[in-house]
């Protein structure tokens, strides 16, 4: 089975999840292509040779340097129609996944969305994805051509790089109009870790309330010093103690890092539909019947004003050894 | 300007973990069902574009003849109409493109607002089909609506780890995120005239839809591998069990 994954980028720099849906195309196939659109993504497209791409299709213009649907649907049929290729895959980010949507639709393909795995069945994809928010798992085909599947971020092992020579293949921009005028673009601060690409969270719950400001504070720098984003639990966010962009759950950001800890959450269902897949979970709480113990692997009862910052001394002086 | 929302009932989040892979299969769930919460968002966005623009806020659900009671919520929140279609066995591009029927058979819609994702399916998927069905444009992720008129719509959207301000010329299928605003409460007057309107249910041949035939396939539902429960607890002065932990961390190779 030939694959085209698209690896999508953001005013030039990759977006990392992109290396996975390669990587998971690479363990499925030796047939696989990528797809690089944007402005000045040129060093984008050798990388994806680098790391196992047999044939890099390239479509730079200025129009390109921000995700764009209509331009990017229109550039991405453009490359599978030179590419042949049987299956398309993506990341599901939210471009990715609304890449996917476009294409599947327009062609009457179906998608195996937010797949956290996949394989191949002869001439047919197939993959498992949760439903119910993460209480369900069922297994997924679809019909028509190409086959299309996202991939869940952190759900598969990036693509390594193998030092190989990338065959770039450039293709003019499609012929496509752009309905979406941009009038300003505001990013993150540099260095601000994703959380759903973030493979350590640290994130806080209403149990910071009697100082939020300083409760926050603590979480940040313990994330600061093991790397980690920041998370938050929907009642943090509703009280105004944190942005909404940190918030994890039913109606946040689902995240599956490697560790989550959680400081003053008590773990009900919604914030558990966000989080429940982490492989390893820590729970602070001051109440040891907090409902998060259950699904915890590690815990401190005790509060969370003393042990985050415990724990921060403690990261630092033992991380650096 | 007439904006018009896409909910569906949806299992109540708090019940999820009680879904069985055979109701799941079948659809048929014994649990209490609601509006799916991120499509509250949607009408609440679609009610303040009608208040701060002019206009206003019709309500469309896809799905059994149980969907009423979501479009009732809907109406009593402030919604002025709404409609029942009848699901013909559709998957998302059936959904969508029978919602997209709807919007044509309406013929009068200018805005089409819906949630981030519903609760169930998760995919996320259908505000996208619906414009490319309809050949409209489409802004995921609205955050904040700043502007709307005939000529152009403006809104905030994320995308990844940024925030966009943009502009299009309506009409447009908007997907909108909780920051919108938080969806507010029905108000008894509402609530009374909600329960006296008459929904009107569609088909697909009162729409002149051909429903697509369903592209994805479901097999083998299934509970996830179950967490191992036993946690390991740390106690003792705080310096002693944060280092315990610290160091466990470090055995699990997760730091
Ligand atoms: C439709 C819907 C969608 C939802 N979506 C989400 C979502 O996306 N994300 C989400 O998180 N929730 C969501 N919720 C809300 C969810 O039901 C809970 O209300 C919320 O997760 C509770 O947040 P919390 O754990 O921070 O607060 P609480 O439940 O109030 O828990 C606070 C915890 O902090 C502990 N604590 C207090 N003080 C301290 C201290 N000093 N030190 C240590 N521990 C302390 C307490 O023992 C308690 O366990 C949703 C709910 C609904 C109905
Ligand atoms: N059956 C349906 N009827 C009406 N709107 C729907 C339906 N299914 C999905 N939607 C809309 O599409 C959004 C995304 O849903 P989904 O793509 O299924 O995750 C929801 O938040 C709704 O606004």
């Amino acid at each position: 089975m030939k694959f085209l994954v698209f690896i999508e980028t953001d005013s030039g720099a990759v977006v990392p999840s992109s290396w996975e849906a390669l990587g998971k195309a690479l363990s499925l196939s030796d047939d696989v292509e990528a797809v690089v659109i944007g402005e000045n993504v040129g060093a984008v497209a050798e990388e994806a040779g680098s790391r196992g791409a047999k044939t890099v299709y390239l479509v730079e213009d200025a129009s390109r340097s921000l995700f764009d649907l209509d331009l990017y649907v229109a550039d991405v049929k453009a490359a599978l129609e030179t590419s042949a290729a049987d299956a398309f895959l993506a990341s599901h980010t939210g471009n990715g996944r609304d890449l996917a949507a476009a294409i599947g639709v327009d062609l009457g393909a179906g998608v195996i969305a937010d797949a956290l795995e996949l394989w191949v069945d002869g001439d047919r994809l197939a993959g498992t994805r949760p439903v119910y928010s993460g209480n369900i798992l069922v297994d997924v085909t679809v019909d028509g051509s190409p086959q299309i599947a996202t991939l869940r971020p952190r759900a598969a092992s990036p693509a390594e790089a193998t030092g190989a020579n990338a065959n770039v293949v450039t293709l003019s921009p499609a012929a496509a109009e752009s309905r979406v005028v941009v009038e300003k673009v505001e990013r993150a601060e540099t260095g601000e870790v994703s959380l759903t690409d973030a493979s350590i969270i640290v994130s806080g719950g209403r149990g910071v309330a009697k100082d939020p400001e300083l409760g926050f504070k603590l979480i940040r720098e313990l994330a600061d010093v093991l790397g980690a984003a920041v998370g938050a639990s929907r009642a943090a966010v509703d009280a105004g103690f944190i942005e909404y962009k940190h918030q994890v759950g039913q109606t946040g950001k689902v995240v599956r890092p490697d560790l989550y800890i959680a400081c003053g959450i008590s773990g009900a269902v919604q914030h558990l539909a966000g989080m429940g897949s982490s492989k390893v979970i820590v729970a602070i709480n001051k109440d040891p019947e907090a409902p998060i113990f259950s699904v915890a692997n590690y815990g401190i009862v005790g509060d969370l004003f003393e042990i985050v910052p415990a724990l921060k001394k403690a990261a630092e002086a033992k991380l650096s050894k | 300007m007439r904006y018009l929302v896409c909910i569906k009932q949806t299992p109540d989040t708090a019940e999820l973990p009680k879904v069985k892979p055979e109701e799941a299969a079948s659809g048929e769930l014994s649990i209490q069902q609601v509006v799916n919460p991120w499509d509250e968002h949607a009408i609440e966005a679609a009610l303040q574009m009608a208040e701060n623009f002019g206009g206003l806020a019709s309500v469309i659900s896809v799905g059994g003849e149980k969907a009423i009671e979501a479009l009732r919520s809907a109406l009593a929140m402030g919604c002025k109409d709404a409609t029942l279609v009848e699901n013909a066995d559709a998957d998302a591009w059936g959904v969508a493109a029978l919602l997209a029927g709807a919007v044509n058979h309406m013929g009068d819609v200018n805005v089409v607002v819906t949630g981030q994702m519903t609760v169930d399916g998760n995919s996320g998927m259908v505000p996208v089909a619906v414009a490319r069905k309809l050949d409209w444009p489409v802004l995921t992720g609205v955050a904040k609506v700043l502007n709307v008129s005939e000529d152009a719509v403006e809104v905030e959207r994320v995308v990844g780890q940024a925030r966009h301000t943009v502009k299009v010329k309506p009409p447009v299928v908007l997907s909108v995120i909780k920051e919108i605003g938080e969806p507010r409460y029905p108000t008894f007057i509402n609530i009374r005239k909600a329960a006296r309107v008459k929904i009107p249910v569609l088909s697909a041949d009162d729409l002149g839809v051909t429903v697509p035939p369903p592209v994805v396939h479901l097999s083998n539902f299934r509970k996830p591998p179950a967490r191992d429960a036993h946690v390991q607890l740390f106690d003792g002065p705080a310096d002693e069990a944060a280092g315990a932990l610290i160091d466990a961390l470090l055995a699990e190779k997760v730091l």
